[in-house]
Parts: structure tokens; sequence; C-alpha cells
């Protein structure tokens, strides 16, 4: 009865043809999900006119595309996807399903998952195979996708597994996973879907869209100075950005800055917001809540600048400076025009 | 003609203000340390639903699947505007995942009956994970509208509302019944004092009960109890899984797929950093150290 197990699925999210970063993030770490368990890595692409994203995903190490291009799917609703996946789904049989935990993802998987009675885990941070020996129901299964993920407002962290039929399904945070190097060479097959849709999958109309690209890029940014609470106003934030710009970074902020109003939410670095791991990471009034340092402590530098000695931040932070922040951040801008 | 809406609910603890009471001496959470809380996002979905009953005419019931000390949260929304509750309340219901909890919940739906539209708040604070919303449209084969920030129209057949996307909106339009998740764009209502006079007598039959017995062993049944409470329009129903015809399979742990293999508790511990002076010079020789480990360009 050994029966073959299925290969790893991405679920490839583009916007007019652009893949989005967390799904090669995907595609990276599934080939290493994928390695293990001796099985492919393989994209699930729907969209209008997409076919041009197959040579990057070939590129990133899928072997295979299951292309459903159909102008039904453009833009992005949830039911007509969730009846071209599960299809495929019943189909392949594939052995795990990892969507990004962007607001697709989150609204596409679980109606995926409560149709195919599968498990999901949302906003996972880790992904790894190993085994599970469930010692309450005294069941041993082997080579199970873990799926680690924060709880209970990111203070614990729990590692979940799927116990039922494949697909082992999880959303995946964005800008946790490393996107790897692509090979140009690379090449793979593509499946072309048949999208057969009734009525019913078809009576959500899309009538406005109003859409911009993101203008801040906090995942890309080698730099990033970000403000908290403590930066006080509005118009103290703008020496955030003045420090951003002299060193070349980004701007970003806590959780505590965004909702007084003093940011706009793109800026937000947290377990609600953006994972970020630039090479500098400078924290200016940032207590340190949990959530906050879920999003940025694996910064290869995190500088901590905060009058209290004991906010939590100073416990991720490679240099800590106890200080005000109206004072410390002008000596910063001048010691680096000095020296740059 | 006056529309149905079902708002389902949660009562969590509240995660988003650990206080250092809440943490146990092993860095762990203290689930009994914290409050209770009306899970915030749902409050915005119990607010637009009373948007819609002062817009059109519309009957609100207010769902909570807890256990029993859940009530809570429904003799709030009942103060805050809400027309009918119910508890969904059984310890066969303990150890659900969301499939679980879906699952039981569009089985409540099935037992309240006719609606025109489901809200449910995007995600709790507990778990975050937002799945619970679109796995009752599912169950319930209802199309679903994620994010709604507002219902710009409602007639008898369909609905049009305002959801948020990433980087902007869209405008979308669906036929009714349908399911929306709700995200915190509105400012929810207080309780109404006249309200909050009639509702906090509001109970639910376990509640009736152990009042009850906990007092004095009075001539009346609780079943007479219960039809005065009935009959002032305070009670609050409550239903089991056999109330609402839950096949149980598919509740509860057995229910549920997932299995919660390990818990760490997230420990912020002192790390060793270096301290800098908040001096010029300080500042300077960070500065310096910076740009040449090639950190600072």
């Amino acid at each position: 009865m050994s029966e073959q197990i299925g290969n790893v699925w991405v679920f490839i999210e583009q916007e007019g043809g652009k893949i989005a970063d967390v799904s090669l993030e995907l595609v990276s770490k599934g080939t290493e999900l994928a390695a293990k368990l001796g099985v492919d890595v393989e994209a699930v692409l729907l969209g209008s006119n997409v076919e041009s994203c197959c040579a990057t995903l070939f590129q990133y190490g899928c072997k295979t595309v299951y292309l459903a291009d159909d102008p039904r799917l453009e833009p992005f609703t949830v039911l007509p996807f969730a009846r071209v996946i599960m299809d495929l789904i019943r189909e392949y049989k594939p052995n795990i399903l990892l969507f990004g935990a962007t607001m697709k993802g989150r609204e596409l998987a679980p109606r995926i998952a409560s149709e195919k009675l599968a498990g999901l885990t949302a906003d996972c941070t880790d992904l790894r195979i190993d085994d599970f020996d469930d010692k309450v129901n005294k069941k041993f299964y082997k080579n199970k996708l873990m799926q680690i993920r924060p709880a209970f407002g990111g203070n614990i962290i729990a590692t979940i597994v799927n116990t039922w039929d494949d697909p082992q399904m999880v959303t995946v945070r964005e800008g946790v996973m490393k996107m790897a190097e692509p090979n140009p060479a690379a090449t793979g097959k593509i499946v072309r879907v048949n999208v057969a849709l009734t009525e019913e999958e078809t009576v959500v109309k899309v009538i406005e869209r109003i859409r911009q690209e993101k203008t801040v890029n906090l995942k890309g940014a080698q730099i990033i100075v970000a403000g908290g609470y403590g930066v006080g106003s509005k118009e103290n934030f703008q020496l955030i950005r003045e420090l951003a710009q002299v060193l070349g970074g980004e701007v970003g902020a806590s959780r505590a800055a965004v909702d007084a109003g003093w940011i706009d939410h793109d800026h937000q670095v947290g377990q609600t917001g953006v994972t970020v791991r630039p090479k500098l990471y400078i924290a200016c009034g940032i207590s340190g809540s949990v959530q906050h340092c879920a999003g940025m402590s694996e910064s290869k530098k995190i500088i901590a600048i905060n009058t209290d000695p004991a906010a939590p931040i100073f416990s991720v932070a490679h240099y800590g400076i106890v200080g005000d922040l109206n004072q410390v951040i002008p000596m910063m801008i001048k010691a680096y025009k000095a020296k740059a | 003609m006056s529309y149905t809406i079902i708002v389902f609910v949660k009562q969590v603890p509240d995660t988003q203000n650990i206080t250092g009471d809440a943490m146990k001496a092993d860095g762990t959470v203290n689930r009994q340390a914290l409050p209770a809380i009306f899970n915030p996002e749902d409050l915005n979905a119990l607010e637009l639903a009373l948007q819609l009953k002062d817009r059109y005419q519309a009957k609100v019931t207010v769902a909570t699947m807890g256990p029993p000390s859940a009530a809570e949260v429904l003799r709030d929304a009942l103060c805050r505007g809400a027309d009918d509750a119910v508890l969904l309340t059984d310890r066969a219901f303990a150890g659900a995942d969301t499939l679980a909890t879906s699952y039981a919940l569009s089985r409540c739906a099935r037992k309240i009956g006719r609606f025109d539209l489901i809200l449910c708040g995007r995600q709790a604070i507990d778990g975050d994970t937002a799945q619970v919303g679109p796995q009752i449209a599912e169950k319930l084969h209802l199309p679903q509208i994620s994010y709604v920030e507002e219902v710009l129209e409602l007639t008898e057949k369909s609905v049009k509302a305002r959801r948020a996307i990433e980087g902007g909106y869209e405008v979308l339009e669906t036929p009714t019944p349908a399911l929306f998740t709700v995200i915190d764009a509105n400012e929810p209502r207080p309780k109404n004092a006249q309200r909050i006079m009639k509702f906090k007598k509001a109970r639910t039959k376990s509640e009736l009960t152990a009042a009850k017995t906990s007092t004095y062993i009075g001539s009346e049944s609780v079943a007479e109890d219960l039809e005065k409470q009935a009959a002032k329009g305070l009670l609050i129903q409550e239903w089991s899984a056999a109330d609402v015809e839950a096949d149980p399979q598919r509740i509860g742990f057995a229910g549920s797929p997932t299995k919660v293999k390990q818990i760490q508790s997230v420990v912020l511990t002192a790390g060793d950093y270096k301290a800098v002076d908040a001096t010029d010079t300080g500042v300077s020789n960070l500065i310096r150290e910076l740009i040449e480990d090639h950190t600072l360009g």
C-alpha cells in the first residue's frame, strides 16, 4: 500500500502579469521541501494572458506550471479561483499546497480548505518536514509538514500538523522565506487547464477597482529607519524620514505609530505589517512589542534608540542608545554627513 | 420588506493589551489573567449590521460559539442594538480548529433559518487566522466578500459593497444571501443606555438554571422561568450540538484536521547589545564602525 506522495504546489499570485514576491519566496521554500520529500515543486497560475510568467517560475525551480488562462479569471475573485484550484487538487492530488498570506491568499485558501475538508494553517513563519508522533491518538505520521506560526498575539509560537488527507495547506507570511537565485537555464512543462465555471461561481461582479502599486518597498530595503510611539507626533516623524533619506533607506513604523495616524500602514513592520531583514534597522522610540520584534529581529544589525533602558527592543538590538531620539538622530545625521 | 442579518461574533482574551500579570514566571501567557472582550472586528461587523437596520429594516441576530460565559458578548450586542441572540455551546465543540468551527456555525445559521446576509469580523485577535468567515461561506454555498468596509446598497436580490484590496479598493456586487467579513472601517456605536437597563437582565438557560440552584429552591420550575424570560424578550437562545443537528464527527477535536504538535512561548531575553553613549562622540564612533563594516555605504 505504498502510495506515492504528491508534489508540492505553490499558488502563484500575480497582478497584471507581475508575480508577487511572496509567490517566488514560496517556490524557493517549496523547492527545499520537495527535495526533502523526493517530489517536485509545481506552480498553479491563474489569470488572463499570464503565460509569460511561466518562464520565471521555471527559473525559480518549478518543474510544472498548471496554467489556467481565461478572461473570467481577471481580476481576481474568490469563487472562480477556488473552483479551478479545487478541480486541480482532485485531479493531481498534491501533498502540500502553499499560499502567500496576502489579502488574496487569506480569502482564497480557507474557501478551498473548507470544500476539500483539509486542514489549513494561517500566517506561517516557518515550514519544515518532520515526523509527527501523535501520542494522544496513538498515531505516527511520517514526513509531515510542520506548520510553524505565531499565535495568541505573537506571544506563542505553535507547530501545527495536518493529520487528515492531503493536501496539507498553509498560508505563509510575506518576506519570511528567502528567495532563491533564479537559474536562467531552467525550463519546465506547462499544463493547460480547462477552466470550467458554472453560473454559481461567476455571480460576484467587480463594479469598480482602484489600485495603486505600493510606493514603499520595505522588504527590498537594505536600511530601514523606523519610528514608534516614542516619536511623539506626526511632525516629529519628519526626523525619521530625514535620517532614512540621508542613509539611503526606507521609513518603517511600529503599529502604535500607524494607529496614531502619524504614518501610513504601508510602512508598518511587524506581525500585522511587513516582515523585514535589512542590513541595518534603526528602531527609534519603539518599545519592541513581541509583534514588532517578530517582523524585524532577523535584521543583520539593529540599533535601538529609546529613553527607557528597560524597553524590550534592547533585547533584540546589537547597539543600544539610551537617550532622546530628538537629540540622537541629529547627531547621527551630522556624524554620517561628516564621514561619508 | 425586512431583511434578516446574522452576525457571528466571538469572545476572545485581550491579547493586544498583555500586561505583566498576564505573563507567568516561565514566560508563557496566563490566559485566565487576560480580560475576555468582544473581538474588535466583530464589533465592526455588528455595527455594519446595525447601520443596515437603520437604513433599511432588518432583524439582526447575533450568534456565538463558546463556553456559557460567552453569553456576555451577546448581552453586549443586545445593548448595542441587536434584536436576537444565540449561544452555541456544548462540550462537544471544544478543541475545534477553524474547519470544525465553521461547520458548527454553518449548522447554527441553518437553524436560524432564512437570512439575507451573514456578517463576521475578518479575524479574531486570539488566532488571527481570518479563516472561519470564508469557510462558513463555503459550507453554506454562499458567495463571500472579504475585507468589507461598507455596504453601498442592499436590495431584495443583491448587495453592493466596497471592500479593501491590496493597495486600494473594489466595489463588488453579489446576489444575496451572501457572507461578508468586515474590517475595522467603521466606528462601533456604544451601548444604548435604555437598552442596557433592559438587556442587562437577558439570560441564557444555563445562567437561569445556575442562578436558581445557587440562590433558593423556588416553587417555579426552570421551564416556567424560561417562559417568563422569553415573554419579556430577555431569553438568549442556547443551542447544543444536537439542537443544530451537527454531525459529532465534524465538530470539536474529532472534526479538526489540524493538531498542535508543540507550543513555545516567545520570551524576549536580555541580549548582549553594545551600549552606545548618547553623545556626539558615542554616535560618531558607532557611525564609523558601521561604515567600516560596510553596513552603511
